[in-house]
C-alpha cells in the first residue's frame, strides 16, 4: 500500500513538472509571430507520418538511420510496456497483462530484443561521438552542453534498458521458483542469460526485482523531465514540427505583406492600404521570427546534418545552420528565463542578431536550401537567416557595400549591375 | 563568340502591333541580356526556339530585373516593386506562358509572383526543350556530335532543390547519346555553385576557399569533356573555376542550350 501511494505521487509529480516545463516551451514559442499553417491538413498529416513516423528523410544515411531506427521502436513499443507497469504500480498488481498467455509472451519477447538492440545502438552512438569523433558533431556551436547532453540521453538509455533487462531476468528466476505473487507469464529469451549474474536466494531475486521496476519507471519519468532541456525534446516535437513545416517549394521566400500594402500604395496613390499592424520588416530578435521558426528551435537535434551540407560551412565560412537554431533556442531561452524572473525579457538590450548571430554568417549564405533538404524533421534555417538579412537591409539599410551597389542598380537600371536599360536587348542585335 | 543570330528576335511589342500573340514568352533576364557569355545562351535558346517554329517573342527593352537578388539580400521592397511593375508589364500583354533562361527569374516569376498578381504558366528553358526532345522537334543530329563524351551536370539550386527539377536536363544530355557521370554530390545532394542569394554580387566570407573551387574540384574529379550548367550564374562559377585550374583547354563549361543548340547544328 505504502509503495502504491508513493507511485502515484511520484507521477503525478513528474507529470505535474512535465506540463509546467512545456507550458514554458508554449510561451516562449508564441514569443513568435503569427503564421497560418493551417491549410492542406491531408498534405500536412501525410508529411507528418512519412517524415516524423517514418523517418524517410533519414535513410540518406543510412547506418545511423538504421540506429537510430531501432531506439526509436525501442521508445515506441517499450512504452506499451510502461502502461503495465503504471497499472501494477497503481493497483499494486504484477504482470496484470500476463493473463493474456502466448500473445503476452510474444509481446515481452520481442521488447526484450528491441531493449538489446536500444542498448547496442547506444552503445555505438557513444562512441562515434566520444571515440570515432565523427566531424559532424563537432564545430563552434558544439560547446560542452551540448556535447554532454548527447551523452546524458546515451548512457540514461542504456542504463533503463540494463535496468528491464535485469528486470525481467529476476522475475523470470522467480517465476521459475514458483515465488508468490511472481506468476507465471511472459517470454525471456534475452534476460535469461543473466540468470547466473543473480542471487539464488528468493529474498535477493526480489530485492533486485523491485529495485530495477523502480529505477526503470523512476528513470522514465526522470528522462520526460529532462526533455524540456534537452535537445532530445525531438521526440515529441518532431512531430507537430514535421506537420505545421513549409509545403511550398524551397526556392520561394515568403511575399511580406506588410510591403505588398506599401508598395501598393506606392504604385497607385488611389489605393488605401488597410490599418498595418505594428511590427518591424524583418528579425532582429526571436519575437519577430515566427512561431513555426521558434517551434524549429526546439525541435533541432543539433545532428550537424544541415551544417555538413551546407557550402559556405564546408569551405570554411563561419555559418553553420545548426548553430543559427542553436543561438535562437538559446535566445528564447534567456528571454524566457529572464521573464520568469520577472526581469527585462526581451527588452534586455540584446538582440537575436548581433548578440548571437553575426553579420559574417548570415551574409555567407547562398540561400541554396541545401540545409533545409538535408534536416531529418524538416527545420528550416534558412528563414530565419533571410528574416535576419531583410531586418540589416530593410530597418538598418545596413549590407556589404557590394550589396548596396546591386540593390542600387537594381533600382535605378532595372538589372543588378551597372547597365543602361536601353542596352539590354543588344544582345539580338547583329553587329 | 558564338555566331551572331540570322533572323531577328521578336518582341512583344511588335507582335502586338501586328495584333499577334505569341504562344510562348522568352524572359531572358538580366544575366542573359547583360553578361557576355550568358548572352551566348540566350542567342542559343533563339536559335532553339526560332528552329522549331514556336511563337515566341521577348520584352526586349520592356524587361526588368525579377527582383530575385534583391529579395535573397533581404530587400523585400525593391523585390516587391519590381515585381509588380513587371507583373504590369505581362499581365499587359495578356501573357500566358513564359520560358526562362535563368533558374532564378524562373522561381521568382513561378513561385513569387502568383501572391502579387502574376499568374503564369512557367517553365525553365530545359524544361522546354525536354518537351521538344520529347515531340521529337529537337533530335541532336546534323551538328556536333557528343556521343560517347563525358558530360557531368551541375544541378542549380534553384532549379533542382528549389523547384524539384532534376530530370529535364538529364533528358537533354541524354538525347546526345553522351555519357552523363554524376558528381558525388548531385541532384537532392547537389552542392551550390557559390553564387546564390545574391553571393554573386559581393566577395564571398573568409573561409579556407571559394565555394565554386570546392565544387570545381569535385567536377573535375568526374574527368569531363563538358561541364553542363543551366544557370548563368554557374556559368560564371564554374567557368571561373575551370579557368582557376586552368583547365580550360580541355573542359568545356557549356549551358544545356547551347550543347542542344550544337547537337542540332543550330
Ligand atoms: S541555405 Fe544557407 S545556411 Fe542553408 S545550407 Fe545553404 S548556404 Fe548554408
Ligand atoms: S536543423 Fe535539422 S539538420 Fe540541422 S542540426 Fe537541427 S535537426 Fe539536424
Amino acid at each position: 500500500m505504502v509503495s502504491q501511494i508513493l507511485f502515484i505521487a511520484i507521477t503525478l509529480a513528474a507529470i505535474a513538472l512535465f506540463s509546467y516545463n512545456v507550458k514554458k516551451v508554449i510561451r516562449n514559442i508564441r514569443f513568435g509571430r503569427a503564421v497560418d499553417r493551417s491549410d492542406q491538413p491531408q498534405k500536412r498529416l501525410m508529411t507528418m507520418l512519412k517524415v516524423a513516423f517514418g523517418q524517410t528523410k533519414m535513410f540518406f544515411r543510412p547506418i545511423p538511420a538504421f540506429l537510430h531506427l531501432i531506439v526509436y521502436a525501442g521508445f515506441v513499443i517499450i512504452n506499451l510496456e510502461v502502461l503495465e507497469i503504471m497499472i501494477d504500480g497503481i493497483f499494486g498488481t504484477h504482470r496484470v497483462f500476463g493473463g493474456l498467455g502466448i500473445f503476452y509472451d510474444v509481446l515481452i519477447g520481442s521488447f526484450e530484443f528491441l531493449a538489446l538492440g536500444v542498448w547496442l545502438a547506444c552503445a555505438i552512438f557513444l562512441i562515434r561521438r566520444n571515440i570515432i569523433k565523427l566531424k559532424r558533431f563537432s564545430g563552434v556551436e558544439m560547446k560542452s552542453w551540448p556535447r554532454s547532453d548527447a551523452n546524458y540521453i546515451l548512457i540514461s538509455e542504456i542504463l533503463l534498458m540494463t535496468a528491464f533487462l535485469f528486470l525481467n531476468a529476476a522475475d523470470s528466476k522467480l517465476q521459475a521458483m514458483g515465488a508468490s505473487h511472481y506468476i507465471i507469464a511472459g517470454a525471456f529469451p534475452v534476460s535469461q542469460f543473466l540468470h547466473n549474474l543473480l542471487p539464488n536466494t528468493e529474498a535477493g531475486l526480489i530485492v533486485i526485482e523491485r529495485t530495477c521496476w523502480w529505477f526503470h519507471i523512476v528513470g522514465i519519468f526522470a528522462f520526460l523531465n529532462y526533455l524540456p532541456y534537452s535537445k532530445h525534446f525531438h521526440i515529441i516535437f518532431a512531430f507537430p514540427n514535421t506537420y505545421f513545416s513549409n509545403l511550398e517549394p524551397k526556392g520561394e521566400f515568403t511575399n511580406m505583406q506588410s510591403v505588398t500594402n506599401e508598395v501598393k500604395a506606392m504604385l497607385d496613390p488611389s489605393f488605401t492600404p488597410p490599418e498595418a499592424a505594428p511590427g518591424r520588416f524583418g528579425a532582429k530578435d526571436v519575437n519577430d521570427l515566427t512561431w513555426v521558426n521558434l517551434m524549429n528551435a526546439y525541435t533541432c537535434t543539433e545532428c550537424g546534418r544541415c551544417t555538413s551540407v551546407c557550402p559556405a560551412n564546408i569551405t570554411g565560412k563561419l555559418l553553420s545552420p545548426r548553430k543559427i537554431m542553436m543561438d535562437t533556442r538559446d535566445r528564447m531561452e534567456e528571454v524566457g528565463r529572464s521573464l520568469d524572473k520577472g526581469g527585462k525579457g526581451l527588452d534586455d538590450g540584446k538582440s537575436l542578431i548581433d548578440d548571437y548571430i553575426s553579420r559574417e554568417e548570415i551574409w555567407a549564405c547562398t540561400s541554396c536550401n541545401a540545409c533545409t533538404q538535408a534536416c531529418p524533421i524538416n527545420i528550416d534555417p534558412l528563414a530565419i537567416i533571410t528574416d535576419l538579412r531583410r531586418y540589416a537591409v530593410m530597418e538598418e539599410s545596413q549590407s556589404p557595400a557590394s550589396i548596396n551597389a546591386m540593390l542600387g542598380n537594381i533600382e535605378n537600371n532595372g538589372a543588378p549591375w551597372k547597365y543602361s536599360p536601353a542596352d539590354r536587348f543588344n544582345w539580338a542585335k547583329e553587329d | 563568340m558564338s555566331a551572331q543570330l540570322n533572323f531577328e528576335v521578336p518582341t512583344m511589342a511588335e507582335m502586338i502591333a501586328k495584333g499577334e500573340e505569341p504562344e510562348i514568352l522568352f524572359w531572358v533576364g538580366c544575366a542573359g541580356s547583360y553578361d557576355e557569355r550568358a548572352q551566348k545562351t540566350t542567342r542559343d535558346i533563339c536559335k532553339i526556339l526560332h528552329h522549331v517554329g514556336l511563337k515566341y517573342a521577348v520584352l526586349g527593352t520592356e524587361e526588368s530585373c525579377t527582383g530575385d537578388p534583391a529579395k535573397r539580400a533581404g530587400n523585400e521592397f525593391l523585390f516587391q516593386m519590381q515585381a509588380m511593375t513587371n507583373i504590369e508589364v505581362l499581365n499587359g500583354y495578356n501573357i500566358k506562358k513564359i520560358v526562362t533562361g535563368c533558374p532564378h527569374c524562373f522561381n521568382t516569376i513561378k513561385n513569387e509572383y502568383p501572391g502579387l498578381g502574376g499568374n503564369y504558366d512557367v517553365i525553365h528553358h530545359t524544361q522546354l526543350i525536354q518537351q521538344l526532345i520529347d515531340e521529337g522537334k529537337l533530335k541532336a543530329e546534323g551538328g556536333e556530335s557528343f556521343k560517347g563524351k563525358k558530360i557531368t551536370y551541375h544541378d542549380p539550386c534553384y532549379l533542382g532543390r528549389g523547384n524539384d527539377v532534376y530530370e529535364a536536363p538529364r533528358k537533354a544530355l541524354e538525347a546526345l547519346d553522351a555519357q552523363l557521370v554524376e558528381m558525388k554530390r548531385c541532384k537532392t545532394n547537389g552542392l551550390c555553385c557559390g553564387a546564390g542569394g545574391a553571393q554573386m554580387f559581393k566577395e564571398p566570407e573568409k573561409g579556407n576557399k571559394d565555394i565554386n573551387i570546392e565544387r570545381i574540384e569535385e567536377a573535375l574529379e568526374t574527368q569531363p569533356q563538358v561541364i553542363a550548367a543551366s544557370c548563368p550564374f554557374c556559368m560564371t562559377m564554374l567557368s571561373d573555376g575551370v579557368k582557376m585550374k586552368d583547365q580550360d583547354q580541355n573542359v568545356k563549361v557549356l549551358d544545356i542550350a547551347e550543347i542542344t543548340a550544337r547537337a542540332n547544328g543550330l
